[in-house]
């Protein structure tokens, strides 16, 4: 029996190689040959596409997701947990044998003459979602980076008026045209206007990549196609990266089930370039456009009209839900129906309107601070992923860049965004008592110069600051001191001993 | 880069009622050696990964591990436990315990040392030869010469 296998297992530095030996030994006792790719940190030698094309069968020893794995389309496939291969890595060979048997010959062997080949959950579902929505947070991450700061920076060197000069709008009873196109854009808002617009594309594409990547830690490298288009249509439909994160499990599920449906070994091979992204790109962007589009633009009309009708209401407590709204979805939907609300505020006169733009902008300033805070107060509740993250998020909030804390949120929403929205509530509660105002539409803390009360602005972003970081650091806390959940693997193993 | 152990890091008499003094207890041997900079955050890494999938395997053995910004350079702490530590396999406690630190930012060559050990780690003889040794300084020899070689 000629067999090709694949081990990978979490940290890449001790399982991964221990099943890679176990397996090899156990070929060689059986007098089988075999080849393994071990997809751990020591580097990764691919297996040869014609050592794969020559292979009978197939093992998988993973818990984590296999890379590549439509390389391996058409042939027979063990799976098996890591642990597994390790402690019976004959047993595993046996599988194997008996799974080639049953699909070589020609009538397919009836089901109760073969071992049952037990699919093994290499790790529970959370643990899964986890590694997924990681996947994509961690290429999204240089996208905010690399955004954020050039927005950052366009503000530095162009003044708070940047946004105004490429887009068109008033700015402090300033009316720009904007560019009329693209190529315009340095004539008429300066080197600043153009790192602006490049920040401005950059994030366009933190959404579609987040969905993209989410979907590819799902299902490889199939997943990618249904990902990013459902992702680019969560933008379209206004769905914010929450939208995003649902079209990336959308995406990974469709291609996931797609590859359950057995075909005939001639289309196999067209399967991965033209089947799969074909069919799976249609079935999420229908369900985006047409299931999930509809509810989300309802759900902003109604926030809209409601937030409209409030504006009479007491102004502290308007405060604190625009500071709710604006860490809600951190760039997304609800936050820009604060932030328009803020805009159209400033843009009707009046102190007013001044009052909630300092409000709102600063509340959206609080929930980077607050993470990078956080990151920098108890460093062991974050990977070194969002410790990174962290880092830069401090510039990105202070220029009130509120996406600087999707990394976070996309990674562990239930944690993270209700922290920050307390944190921006205070903020914004504490704005509006302060009396601050804001004759300027973005900036953050490089338009200080501009606002009223500005001392008192600084304090309500300080307190929101530091309340969002106490959130997110007590309910993160709260996980680790929970009791580890017992392996599936280990169920599975003593109700098949 | 240093030896992947020496004998300061091999504790053969472990005392340890469970995984976690277990692993507190070899950390410290890292810590001393300089090869772990920030106890907490290396517990804490390790325990992540814990968290994620217990590490004993059958045949008596725990390999707790962790990649982590507090290693300095790849590094093996040693324990040999009488009374055992359940590192949750399902065969039973272990006696052999690795204690396995990976630098986080590793290149490829720096971890195939590591890789070489993991494989020595399914062979039976290795680890008899670790149940008998009678010294650290065996222990560290025989450990060294097999990755090495």
């Amino acid at each position: 029996m000629r067999i090709v296998a694949v081990t990978s297992c979490p940290t890449g530095i001790a399982h991964t190689y221990m099943a890679a030996e176990a397996l090899e030994e156990a070929a060689r006792a059986a007098g089988d040959t075999i080849e393994v790719e071990t997809q751990g940190a020591a580097g990764m030698t691919k297996l040869a596409p014609e050592t794969i094309a020559a292979a009978d069968v197939v093992v998988l020893a993973a818990d984590v997701e296999v890379r590549e794995r439509e390389r391996f389309g058409g042939k027979p496939i063990v799976e098996v947990a890591v642990s597994t291969a390790i402690n019976s890595a004959a047993a595993v060979l046996e599988e194997a044998r008996s799974k080639l048997a049953s699909s070589g010959s020609a009538e397919p062997a009836p089901r109760s003459a073969t071992p049952p080949v037990t699919p093994v959950a290499a790790a529970g579902f959370g643990t899964r979602l986890r590694q997924w929505l990681m996947t994509g947070v961690s290429y999204m991450i240089p996208f905010v980076a690399a955004g954020g700061i050039l927005i950052a920076v366009s503000f530095i060197i162009a003044g708070p008026q940047v946004a105004m000069a490429v887009n068109g709008g008033v700015f402090h009873g300033v009316h720009y045209a904007g560019a009329s196109s693209i190529t315009a854009i340095y004539h008429t808002a300066g080197i600043g206007g153009v790192l602006f617009e490049i920040g401005g594309i950059a994030f366009s594409m933190l959404v579609p990549i987040l969905a993209g990547f989410i979907a590819y830690g799902m299902a490889d490298r199939q997943g990618l196609v249904p990902g990013v288009i459902g992702g680019l249509i969560a933008v379209d439909v206004h769905a914010g990266f929450l939208g995003g994160i649902i079209a990336g499990l959308l995406a990974g599920a469709t291609v996931r089930l797609i590859l359950k449906v057995p075909v005939p070994r001639v289309i196999s091979g067209m399967m991965p370039i033209v089947v799969v992204p074909l069919i799976s790109a249609t079935v999420v962007g229908v369900l985006m456009l047409l299931v999930i589009g509809n509810p989300v633009s309802f759900v902003m009309t109604e926030i809209t009209n409601w937030l409209n009708g409030l504006s009479g209401a007491n102004a502290i407590g308007l405060g604190a839900l625009l500071g709710l709204m604006m860490a809600f979805d951190m760039g997304g939907p609800v936050n820009k129906v604060a932030y328009t609300f803020a805009v159209a505020g400033l843009a009707s006169g009046g102190i007013g309107g001044q009052k909630v733009m300092a409000a709102v902008m600063a509340a959206g300033m609080v929930p980077p601070l607050a993470l990078a805070l956080a990151t920098v107060v108890r460093r062991s509740l974050f990977s070194d992923a969002e410790r990174k993250a962290g880092e830069a998020a401090w510039l990105l909030g202070a220029s009130f860049i509120t996406e600087g804390a999707i990394p976070f949120a996309a990674a562990d929403p239930l944690r993270v965004i209700p922290s920050i929205m307390a944190g921006s509530a205070v903020t914004g509660a504490l704005s509006m008592a302060f009396s601050a105002s804001s004759p300027a539409p973005h900036g953050g803390i490089w338009v200080v110069g501009l606002l009223g009360h500005w001392p008192l602005w600084i304090l309500a972003i300080a307190a929101g600051t530091l309340v969002g970081c106490a959130c997110v650091i007590a309910l993160k806390s709260l996980r680790r001191s929970t009791p580890t959940p017992v392996p599936v693997v280990s169920l599975l193993e003593v109700a098949n001993a | 880069m240093p030896e992947l152990i020496d004998e300061s890091m091999v504790v053969l008499d472990l005392q340890a009622q469970d995984k976690d003094s277990a692993v507190h207890v070899l950390a410290e041997r890292l810590a001393l050696a300089g090869r772990v900079t920030d106890m907490e955050q290396f517990l804490a890494d390790v325990r992540a990964r814990e968290q994620v999938m217990a590490t004993g395997l059958e045949g008596g053995i725990g390999i707790p591990h962790a990649r982590s910004s507090a290693v300095t350079s790849p590094s093996l702490a040693f324990g040999r436990s009488r009374s055992r530590v359940d590192f949750g396999a399902g065969d039973g406690p272990a006696d052999l315990i690795f204690l396995i630190a990976a630098p986080a930012d590793g290149g490829a060559e720096h971890m195939t040392i590591l890789a070489s050990l993991a494989r020595r780690l399914v062979h039976g003889s290795f680890l008899e030869s670790l149940r008998s040794l009678a010294s650290p300084t065996e222990v560290a020899e025989l450990i060294n010469r097999e990755v090495g070689g």
